[in-house]
């Protein structure tokens, strides 16, 4: 019904500050996309030109085939939650949520039908009388999605909504967004700069950095298979490691051990590897196993309450040493020898000059 | 130490009410202040009400036994000064309002449409608040003249608006630096026309600025006594320091202080007023919720 789609999109403050180079993307009806990537990386802007407060320098914006790349943010029908939430301080919650219904003449019944709708979803229905000064940041927060949800607009647009939310509370809310979000039909566009609410909320992931689209898909294939070094750098908690690492023959160095390469059909002179921290397999003392071993000893130890966070130093005759980490549970980890293995299906490997994934799996 | 926001507690600890001998030289000190401050605008309102034997007494009488209403009913009745009250409230208001109305909308266009140049503008608007008033009257009689507005209002309303546009315009500005843009975006998705947009959010939240800056603009108009004397001569023009600095005796040697006492107190009273009425305006205003606390 009401497809969001972005053809080429770019944006140029000046010729050195171009914040989206060619950006493209499509939103179906009912789907959440997260654009998601490090502050600077035009995501932002991306959104503020969807709502139409930013004139694309190039490119097209088309909401359900309509083009809105020039309309005014009034006229396109769409809904945006703010970072700062952006309530009108001056006015009650109740005059808050009708703000917008007022002015596109929506009759005062159907009016006090969605309000009435929405706080139920929301809670709000003590608050009505009171001004955003009265609220506490939750309250605001929920009364700013219920500004928006009255809309009933083609697209939604969130902008960080959950950013200046105290941790636990912010658990709270991501939920109830995701509840509402799988309620409702629009196409959602979800700006952050947290994986773990990209990964829970959305049905797509736009990974950003530089302007461009790194990767564009489901949140498990983005974690599980990155398309280049910076979307498996930028998602993951603790970070992958990622070593460059020299090759011979078909066989990566990892110090003194031999790594096998996957099937390529020119053996690159160098490549770089990448493992998750939780996928680095410990071998118990009986265990044997085909994979080639790598041995290391322990020289820092990380709690990080439920898992330890443990460097392994890996002796290298030809050069320094080289430091794995691995996310592995409490125990007494420090200045132990360790025997592990890298499980190849959880192993990546890109190209050292373009940072892409050597092998590209669906 | 306390953390509270609550104004006593600047001089005592909240909780036990005991008087320390910081409280006791905190209130001396507020008293000291008061009357320090009150004592000149006391003596002005006990001297109008005083009867002209008790003006005239030697030794003074400081607090008045017999009181009198003659001196405001000569200020009425002899001459016209309603007429004067109407000149001030008129020249004040126009000129209050006309710079509101040019400094608000030029200080929105500095703070957000960000012009080429603007900081140059800025210096230059800082620059004319440090010319000395006075050093304005010559070249502003030659071109009252030559405009033909002598013993017109226009004559003081222009120079009136014209000297407190760069407080009005640095002042709002500052105020609309302040305000989150987040707010106009969040109008502009909302379906606000930028005129819309101007009138229904931004200018609630900037009133408290605006009544701020509109005060100091009439209490410079209402008390401007230099101009309003130099480019009014006609009786009937004439504004109230004017006036009532010209309120002569029957002679020479008699200096009616009743009725400029009188005149000062009548003078002084609608500032009185209008600040208290738009000082809980100005309270609320800095009290209401910002975006986020």
């Amino acid at each position: 019904m009401a497809k969001l789609e972005l053809i080429n999109l770019n944006k140029t403050f000046t010729p050195r500050i171009v914040p989206v180079k060619d950006i493209s993307l499509s939103v179906e009806d009912g789907e959440v996309l997260t654009l998601l990537g490090p502050s600077g990386c035009g995501k932002s802007t991306v959104l503020r030109m969807i709502a139409g407060l930013e004139e694309p320098t190039k490119g097209q914006i088309l909401i359900g085939g309509r083009d809105v790349t020039y309309l005014k943010p009034g006229d396109r029908n769409i809904a945006m939650v703010f970072q700062s939430y952006a309530l009108y301080p001056h006015m009650t919650v109740y005059d808050n949520l009708c703000a917008g219904l007022r002015l596109k003449k929506v009759p005062q019944d159907e009016i006090d039908r969605r309000i009435t709708e929405v706080s139920h979803i929301l809670g709000l229905d003590d608050l009505m009388q009171r001004k955003p000064g009265q609220l506490s940041g939750g309250q605001r927060q929920r009364v700013a999605v219920g500004r928006a949800l009255v809309r009933r607009s083609d697209v939604f647009l969130l902008d960080e909504p959950l950013s200046n939310l105290d941790a636990l509370l912010r658990e709270h809310v991501r939920a109830d967004l995701k509840q509402i979000f799988s309620a409702q039909n629009a196409p959602v566009v979800y700006v952050t700069h947290d994986q773990t609410e990209a990964m829970t909320l959305s049905t797509q992931v736009a990974v950003l950095n530089n302007g461009y689209v790194q990767q564009l898909d489901a949140p498990e294939n983005i974690y599980n298979h990155p398309a280049n070094q910076f979307v498996a750098g930028f998602v993951g908690s603790p970070q992958m490691n990622l070593l460059t690492l020299p090759c011979q023959g078909n066989h990566a160095l990892l110090g003194d051990f031999k790594i096998p390469l996957p099937d390529l059909p020119t053996p690159p002179p160098s490549v770089v590897l990448g493992i998750r921290p939780d996928h680095i397999h410990l071998l118990e003392a009986d265990e044997s196993t085909d994979r080639p071993i790598l041995k290391g000893k322990v020289f820092l130890v990380e709690n990080l309450g439920m898992n330890n966070l443990v460097s392994i130093r890996i002796p290298n005759s030809q050069g320094k040493a080289i430091v794995l980490r691995a996310l592995l549970p409490p125990a007494t980890w420090a200045n132990r020898e360790l025997t592990f293995t890298l499980p190849p299906e959880l192993t990546h490997w890109f190209n050292v000059q373009s940072g892409d994934a050597l092998v590209r799996r669906s | 130490m306390s953390t509270t926001l609550n104004p006593d507690s600047l001089a005592t600890p909240a909780k036990p009410r005991k008087l320390t001998v910081g409280t006791v030289l905190f209130w001396l000190a507020v008293v000291a202040i008061v009357v320090f401050c009150l004592a000149p605008i006391l003596w002005q309102v006990l001297t109008s009400f005083k009867v002209n034997e008790d003006i005239s007494a030697i030794p003074n009488v400081y607090f008045p036994t017999r009181f009198t209403l003659d001196h405001y009913i000569e200020l009425f009745t002899r001459r016209p000064f309603m007429r004067y009250v109407f000149n001030s409230a008129l020249v004040s208001v126009v000129s209050t309002v006309t710079c509101l109305l040019i400094g608000a909308p030029a200080a929105y266009a500095l703070a957000r449409l960000r012009p080429l140049g603007g900081r140059i503008i800025q210096a230059g608007i800082l620059l004319i608040t440090l010319f000395p008033g006075i050093l304005l009257l010559q070249g502003l009689l030659e071109i009252v003249q030559a405009f033909h507005l002598g013993n017109r209002y226009l004559s003081l309303i222009i120079p009136y608006t014209a000297i407190n546009l760069p407080l009005t315009i640095l002042v709002m500005r500052s105020f609309y630096e302040q305000l989150p843009r987040d707010l106009e975006d969040a109008a502009r998705v909302d379906g606000y026309n930028t005129l819309q947009m101007l009138t229904k959010i931004v200018m609630p939240l900037t009133l408290p600025a605006l009544v701020t800056t509109g005060i100091l603009t009439f209490i410079f108009a209402w008390n401007e006594f230099i101009f309003a004397l130099t480019f009014i001569t006609e009786e009937r023009l004439k504004t109230i320091p004017v006036a009532s600095a010209q309120i002569g005796g029957t002679s020479v040697f008699e200096i009616p202080y009743g009725p400029i006492a009188a005149a000062t107190v009548v003078g002084t009273i609608p500032l009185v007023l209008l600040v208290l009425f738009f000082q809980r305006q100005i309270i609320q205003g800095l009290t209401a919720g910002a975006v986020k606390g």
